[in-house]
């Protein structure tokens, strides 16, 4: 047993917390579609699903052992391999993503020093599902769906990452848990960058292509766009994709603006996983809230409002930062 | 136009001898045949090869007649009575709408079996297209110079003209059918869209367009109603809506049902109206018959077709809200919609299509406790209405998606034969309700809803606040519900009243012969228009004297309304033309019949 040192049990304990980790977000984003339609009931004066076992909870065990056994279906005019791969890239990106999550401060998959730009890094692939699924199926509504997704995603993307450089300049770091240890010991985010989470929210909901930024799926234009040739498990997969994209830009909100697994004042250091696990609660709950509210714009009304409203914003935003934090900087520190 | 140069609209002038008067001065008096009818308006025949003279006359007349309002055509082999008038095998009729004189005017054309070809006046209205297309389809008719005379109710694949009386009407008068893959293929080639067969082009010097075929299965077209669409990017270039999945041949239906039975049919054109459709059918055969209907059934039957309209305009605007995206309002406006419908339900017994109306009256009188029910839901609804106007109506959003979008002018509206909301909402005041008050609206107070831009906002502003207005109306016939009967007395009445049957044997000969074959109506045409919950809706009756109907015209506001879309739409997006299919607030059922 001597290969059996301490350094090997760290990897062993670290390989099984990620292992939990990735369990628990696959089974929460599967859970989300049942939490979304019960929510969705509620604020639409309906019951939702509530047969299959307490409140319709068991409802995802259901839709499983259907998906499951549909046929997988391929169209025979379909490109296979790319066909086969979008729902892959769709569930693989952004739950790869979750692993520089930190979720409490002794879980976390990866304490990366570069976390933020491995996320966008990760956001950024993920458009490839959209435009693999799109273009494989060689069906002109799903094509013209793709094409709605990448223009979206480059216009939100640009910002995206701008919005959030206000926190790197003042946290100074791309590293999670000292953003986190930042806000903990200063102030939360939500206050001196609130612009930033304004534009980071909205670049949220369109990365994860959610209403009213689902131009791509656009059921009443495009009648469900760039999966509209997918059944079975690889639909199931698109769609588990899109509530872990929930759940991981919930997570991010509530890591970066929020102060992560502190509670407000630090009150109750100690319940760290239910401050984190109900601040993002909260924002999943904004994103479905914001479906059942409101129309969709046109897709045209989309860009324009990325290019000239959020763009500018959010450069206005990391101008100001830099210059105050500038200006709160001793002289001769700044180099 | 706008609303400063609004037309004025003159009380309505039935039979209006005028136009006559100015033909007769033009054309000479032997030009024409005038017809006798019951119709409400002069029918003058013309001989084939002076139509076009006359037509382009009457629309460039001072004060126009600028809309075709109807076009169709008659089988007149089997008709029996058609003393005086002119011989015909088959008639082609030109039903023309002026606004300026608020009154009507038929050309009809009779055409021998041997040529059965007529110049087409697509040149003098456009919306003649569809309306020829249709006779063609129908008859098998041929306009010379029309610019796309192909089928457009029946399958390209169709062989024969199924309104001729010589077509059987039932399916065991033909061999089984049976679908074999050869003719599946047949009809799925048939079905493919050709650019060049509509003078399309697959591209320029630059580029493809991509042709997108949206339908006849798309969640936002509203029923199976297919359009082809033109692409440029996202842009619209051109496209062809096609009709007639929805087609059933109500028309043809018609002759084979006696005047009592197809009531429960015409619950079915426009299959969210219910009784409102019955309206204009019992008012038809009614002035065939020459019933004149006690007051109570006219309240009776405005209160109800007054609900339909709700209903109808509800189930709009939950949709129209969700083509742009919404999703929560249409659940909120299907449960205003189950209100009425157990108001509905309690006094008709039915709720989708209560088939309701009877010649001569209603199905029955209203159920005890009626008032309760009414009460509630006049108090009930608009609370809803400012709730669905501040939450869905006035967010940025939905109208950055519809203001400006599929707009049109009175004029372009009036061209392609557009009634109703769609008309109105481009500052034209044309409700019949006020213009040609039928069944006693003119005993109510309520106002016609106006808007401006005739844009896809407008157009859904109108309708709501027409809700508005049918609350009112619906709040005076609570108010004011006369008592007496709720039939006519009169022999034609169906079902007969049967009060004297049992004591009385000539009555019970009588009631007997109308229940077992229906009632006879004398042989004379007959016409009814309501403004009915999608535009102006109308039933052009002839009788032969007999137990059935011989010709059966049904005039759909949404088929017009279809008509006008891609002169309407070039040249916008395609979440714009979702945004304007909404607007229009149509059903296939209206459209194809």
């Amino acid at each position: 047993m001597s290969w059996f040192t301490p350094e090997v049990i760290d990897v062993i304990i670290a390989v099984l917390k990620a292992i939990v980790i990735l369990l628990a977000v696959v089974v929460c984003g599967a859970l989300l579609s049942w939490v979304e339609r019960r929510l969705l009931a509620l604020w639409q004066d309906r019951y939702g699903p509530n047969r299959v076992g307490p409140f319709g909870a068991f409802q995802i065990a259901a839709d499983m052992i259907k998906m499951f056994f549909k046929e997988d279906w391929t169209p025979p005019f379909a490109d296979k391999v790319i066909f086969t791969l979008a729902p892959v890239v769709a569930m693989s990106c952004l739950l790869i993503a979750f692993a520089i999550i930190p979720i409490t401060p002794t879980w976390g998959v990866a304490d990366l020093n570069i976390g933020l730009l491995f996320f966008f890094a990760m956001a950024g692939l993920s458009v490839y599902a959209v435009l693999f699924a799109g273009w494989s199926s060689n069906n002109k509504f799903a094509l013209l769906g793709s094409l709605r997704a990448s223009a979206q995603t480059v216009s939100y993307e640009v910002f995206m990452g701008l919005s959030l450089m206000g926190i790197v300049i003042q946290a100074g770091s791309f590293n999670m848990r000292e953003i986190v240890e930042y806000q903990a010991q200063n102030l939360w985010f939500i206050i001196p960058q609130f612009f930033g989470f304004c534009t980071f929210f909205i670049a949220g909901v369109a990365v994860t292509h959610r209403h009213p930024f689902d131009q791509p799926e656009a059921e009443q234009e495009l009648a469900d766009g760039y999966h509209i040739e997918y059944a079975g498990m690889k639909w199931g997969m698109f769609f588990v994709g899109e509530y872990i994209g929930i759940v991981l830009i919930s997570a991010l909100l509530v890591t970066l603006f929020f102060g992560g697994w502190h509670g407000p004042f630090n009150i109750l250091p100690s319940l760290s996983f239910v401050w984190f696990a109900l601040k993002t609660g909260f924002f999943i709950m904004l994103f479905i809230l914001l479906r059942a509210s409101i129309p969709r714009p046109r897709y045209d009304q989309v860009m324009d409002f990325s290019w000239k409203f959020c763009l500018p914003l959010t450069l206005i935003n990391l101008l100001v930062t830099a210059a105050v934090v500038l200006l709160n900087t001793p002289a001769g520190v700044a180099q | 136009m706008t609303a400063d140069t609004a037309l004025y609209i003159p009380p309505y002038k039935a039979d209006d001898q005028d136009v006559v008067n100015e033909l007769n001065t033009r054309f000479g008096a032997d030009a024409f045949t005038a017809q006798q009818t019951r119709t409400g308006m002069p029918v003058l025949w013309v001989a084939r090869e002076r139509l076009i003279e006359v037509l382009t006359f009457l629309r460039q007349l001072p004060k126009p007649y600028v809309m075709l309002y109807d076009l169709h055509g008659v089988d007149e082999r089997l008709r029996t009575q058609r003393r005086g008038l002119p011989g015909a095998d088959f008639t082609v009729f030109y039903h023309l709408m002026s606004i300026e004189r608020n009154s009507d005017v038929m050309i009809k054309v009779a055409l021998s079996e041997r040529d059965l070809n007529l110049p087409t006046v697509t040149n003098i209205w456009p919306n003649a297209n569809w309306y020829e297309r249709e006779v063609w389809d129908m008859y098998g008719i041929t306009f010379a110079g029309h610019p796309h005379l192909t089928r457009i109710m029946m399958p390209p694949t169709w062989q024969g003209h199924p309104l001729r009386k010589d077509y059987p009407a039932r399916a065991t008068e033909f061999d089984p059918f049976s679908l074999s893959v050869a003719k599946q293929n047949l009809e799925e080639e048939a079905a493919r869209f050709n650019p060049e067969d509509w003078g399309m082009k697959r591209g320029n010097e630059n580029e493809d367009y991509m042709f997108l075929n949206l339908g006849p299965n798309h969640p936002s077209a509203h029923g199976a109603f297919r359009i082809v669409l033109q692409l440029d990017g996202e842009e619209i270039v051109d496209c062809v809506p096609e009709v007639g999945y929805h087609h059933r041949g109500a028309e043809k239906m018609a002759e084979r049902q006696s005047w009592h039975s197809f009531i429960p049919y015409t619950d079915r054109i426009d299959y969210l109206g219910g009784v409102m459709n019955n309206l204009p059918y019992v008012l038809s055969v009614e002035k065939l018959a020459g019933i004149k209907v006690p007051e109570k059934v006219d309240v009776i039957r405005i209160m109800m077709a007054e609900f339909f309209r709700i209903t109808s305009h509800l189930l709009f605007l939950g949709t129209y809200i969700q083509d742009v995206g919404a999703m929560t309002p249409v659940f909120f406006t299907f449960t205003d919609r189950q209100r009425a419908y157990t108001v509905i339900e309690a006094i008709t017994g039915f709720r989708l299509h209560p088939a309701w109306y009877r010649i001569g009256g209603v199905a029955h009188d209203l159920p005890r406790g009626w008032e309760k029910l009414v009460k509630d839901f006049v108090e009930w609804l608009p609370k809803r209405l400012d709730e669905y106007e501040k939450a869905a109506l006035k967010n940025s959003i939905l109208r950055g998606r519809t203001i400006g979008v599929a707009q049109y002018n009175t004029k372009e509206a009036l061209e392609w034969g557009i009634t109703g909301a769609g008309l109105r909402s481009t500052g034209l005041d044309f409700d019949l309700r006020k213009a040609r008050p039928y069944s006693g609206y003119e005993n109510f107070e309520f106002e016609v809803p106006l808007a401006v831009n005739g844009d896809a906002y407008d157009r859904c502003i109108v309708r709501v606040e027409e809700m508005r207005q049918s609350i009112k109306i619906i709040d005076q016939c609570l108010r004011n519900m006369p008592e007496g009967p709720y039939k006519a007395d009169h022999p034609l009445t169906t079902p007969p009243p049967k009060e004297r049957t049992l004591q009385h044997i000539e009555t019970l000969i009588t009631h007997f012969l109308q229940v077992s074959w229906g009632p006879v109506m004398p042989a004379n045409e007959s016409f009814q228009m309501i403004e009915a919950t999608k535009g102006i809706n109308s039933y052009y009756l002839t009788s032969d004297g007999g137990t059935m109907s011989y010709r059966t015209r049904i005039r759909t506001p949404s088929f017009p309304h279809l008509q006008q879309i891609p002169s309407v739409i070039r040249g916008s997006m395609v979440a714009d033309l979702i945004a304007y299919l909404g607007s229009i607030d149509f059903v296939m059922a209206d459209v194809d019949r």
